[in-house]
């Protein structure tokens, strides 16, 4: 009650800081909220190309059928395993002559076909990743009448370097403006403090509790973070508007991550409110 | 009550502003704390109000000590001491009623008690009809009255006063004192800081504390078996 109209006072006895501080917080979320639209979408670029993370075995034109049923069981038996299934020398000719009529016909008129019979692995959503890819084409090689086993090694591990890289930037970008709307509260409160200094003095003579000095200096820093926050979201929008409808299409990130940035910007306003008050509470 | 156990306070550079001082104030008291200028009273009486640690010995205010109170509950001897300032340090944007109210509300008053209560605390000094008046429309010893209701806002068990009386005139020093008698008459300890011996002479029964240089010189509980008869106040207390 009190910690909030003294709050709100802060806000009009300094509007022209309190609103930089807020700016500072939204342009730090603005950054954020750009590198989560392109995470976002690059996540969804990214699984819908995970979808397609799946092993090829290829086998000998010799091995017998019961042979190929067995390591179809086996391959089936892993828990990462979504389906494994099986093409036939016919099948595969079929597909080829399907994505690419030309050599198919070719084919079909020598009468020969080169194409292997192979088992193709499904995995399940979550477990393509490149070690469980790897593990179990190892796995694949170990039986004689296997010609070998594929997964584009490199193209797996550069989609999850390409993951990484996004997350790291994001981190390192984010951070630099998170530390510099940090200071900004950091001064804007500093100067609210000694707006206030006469009333902190006399609250401290009289008895007032540290946690009730305090609470109106975080809730101002917890206001701006969250005006800041909305801010953010608005310039992010706006982004993903223009995009949308001038460059290509993409998707606008889901609810739950707006919530999320609204209570990062207010318990990050709190946060570094928490930290200016810890220095300059000292000095008055 | 209050204990002040063999306390020396030393300022880096200033030197000793007290030395082993030692007394105990009882629940309920009256007592003047006297001495020149600079020999320790304000010292004193911030130590009490810890606003400062004894630098040797312990001070104990209503169970709370010197050697064992934290920052965080600071606040609990705060609102067991009142304090009149010196310079009062009132908020001087502020109305009469708005500075008590004030403290009402930071010391976790009830919403809808804060008014009642500061309305009747600034009548208790006598200030009902200036009670909307702002702090700089206040003459000094209505400020004064300002501020001992202040202190008192939360029913301590003692109030402290820094020569309440120094920049008042013969009139208004007799009401401060009547009204310290007073809240003293309730139940309330004072220890009144003053330099004003006559003041002092005129409250016969008031213990009194003398200091000297920072030293206690002279305890009017203790002064019949071995008082030290050639310290200022005591000579021209006796000499009467
Ligand atoms: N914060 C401080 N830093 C350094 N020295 C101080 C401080 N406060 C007081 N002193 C010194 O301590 C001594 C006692 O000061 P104190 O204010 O207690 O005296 P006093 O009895 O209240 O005097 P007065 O009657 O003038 O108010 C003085 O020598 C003073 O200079
Ligand atoms: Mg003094």
């Amino acid at each position: 009650m009190y910690a909030l109209r003294e709050a709100l006072a802060a806000f009009r006895r300094a509007p022209v800081l309190t609103g930089l501080s807020s700016a500072m917080v939204a342009l730090a979320l603005f950054v954020v909220g750009l590198f989560s639209l392109a995470t976002y979408n690059l996540q969804l670029t990214l699984s819908a190309i995970e979808e397609r993370v799946e092993i090829v075995v290829y086998l000998r034109d010799d091995a017998r059928q019961s042979e190929i049923d067995h390591l179809l069981g086996e391959l089936g038996d892993f828990e990462e395993v979504r389906l494994v299934r099986y093409l036939s020398k016919r099948d595969a000719l079929e597909r080829a002559q399907e994505q690419l009529p030309e050599f198919g016909e070719l084919f079909l008129e020598s009468g020969v076909n080169p194409l292997p019979q192979s088992l193709e692995v499904e995995l399940q959503p979550g477990f393509r990743t490149p070690d469980v890819v790897d593990r179990i084409a190892q796995e694949a090689r170990v039986y004689p009448f296997v010609e070998d086993a594929l997964y584009g090694e490199e193209w797996v591990d550069r989609l999850f370097a390409l993951r990484r890289i996004g997350l790291a930037s994001t981190a390192v970008l984010g951070g630099a403006f998170a530390l510099v709307a940090a200071l900004i509260i950091g001064t804007a409160l500093r100067i609210a403090i000694f707006a206030r200094r006469d009333e902190i003095y006399v609250m401290r003579l009289v008895g007032a509790k540290k946690s009730f000095i305090r609470r109106p200096f975080l809730l101002e820093g917890a206001l701006a973070g969250l005006a800041g926050a909305f801010l953010a979201c608005a310039l992010t929008y706006g982004t993903y508007r223009g995009v949308y409808s001038y460059l290509f299409e993409i998707a606008w990130v889901p609810g739950s991550w707006i919530a999320i940035g609204l209570l990062a910007g207010a318990a990050f306003g709190a946060f570094s409110s928490g930290l200016a008050i810890r220095r300059h509470l000292q000095e008055v | 009550m209050i204990k002040l156990t063999h306390v020396t306070k030393e300022y880096p550079k200033r030197g000793f502003a007290l030395r082993d001082v030692s007394f105990h104030l009882k629940k309920g008291e009256f007592a003047f704390l006297t001495g020149h200028s600079g020999s320790g009273k304000s010292t004193t009486l911030r130590l009490i109000h810890m606003a400062d640690k004894p630098t040797d010995g312990e001070v104990r205010v209503t169970g709370y000590s010197s050697e064992r109170i934290t920052e965080r509950d600071l606040w609990k001897v705060r609102r067991r001491v009142g304090y009149v300032f010196q310079d009062f340090r009132l908020l001087p944007g502020r109305t009469a009623l708005e500075n008590v109210a004030f403290v009402l509300e930071v010391t976790d008053t009830p919403q809808k008690a804060i008014r009642p209560k500061a309305q009747r605390l600034l009548s208790q000094v006598g200030l009902a009809p200036k009670i909307g008046a702002y702090v700089n429309e206040l003459s000094g010893g209505e400020q004064q009255r300002v501020a001992i209701a202040r202190a008192l806002a939360n029913d301590p068990y003692v109030l402290l006063a820094d020569e309440p009386t120094g920049n008042l005139d013969e009139r208004a020093t007799r009401g401060i004192m009547e009204l310290f008698r007073d809240i003293n008459a309730k139940g309330m300890a004072v220890l009144m800081a003053t330099h004003d011996l006559e003041l002092i002479k005129r409250h016969p029964t008031a213990r009194v504390f003398e200091l000297d240089n920072g030293s206690l010189v002279y305890d009017s509980e203790t002064a019949e078996t071995d008082a030290p008869r050639s310290t200022p106040a005591a000579e021209r207390l006796g000499s009467d």
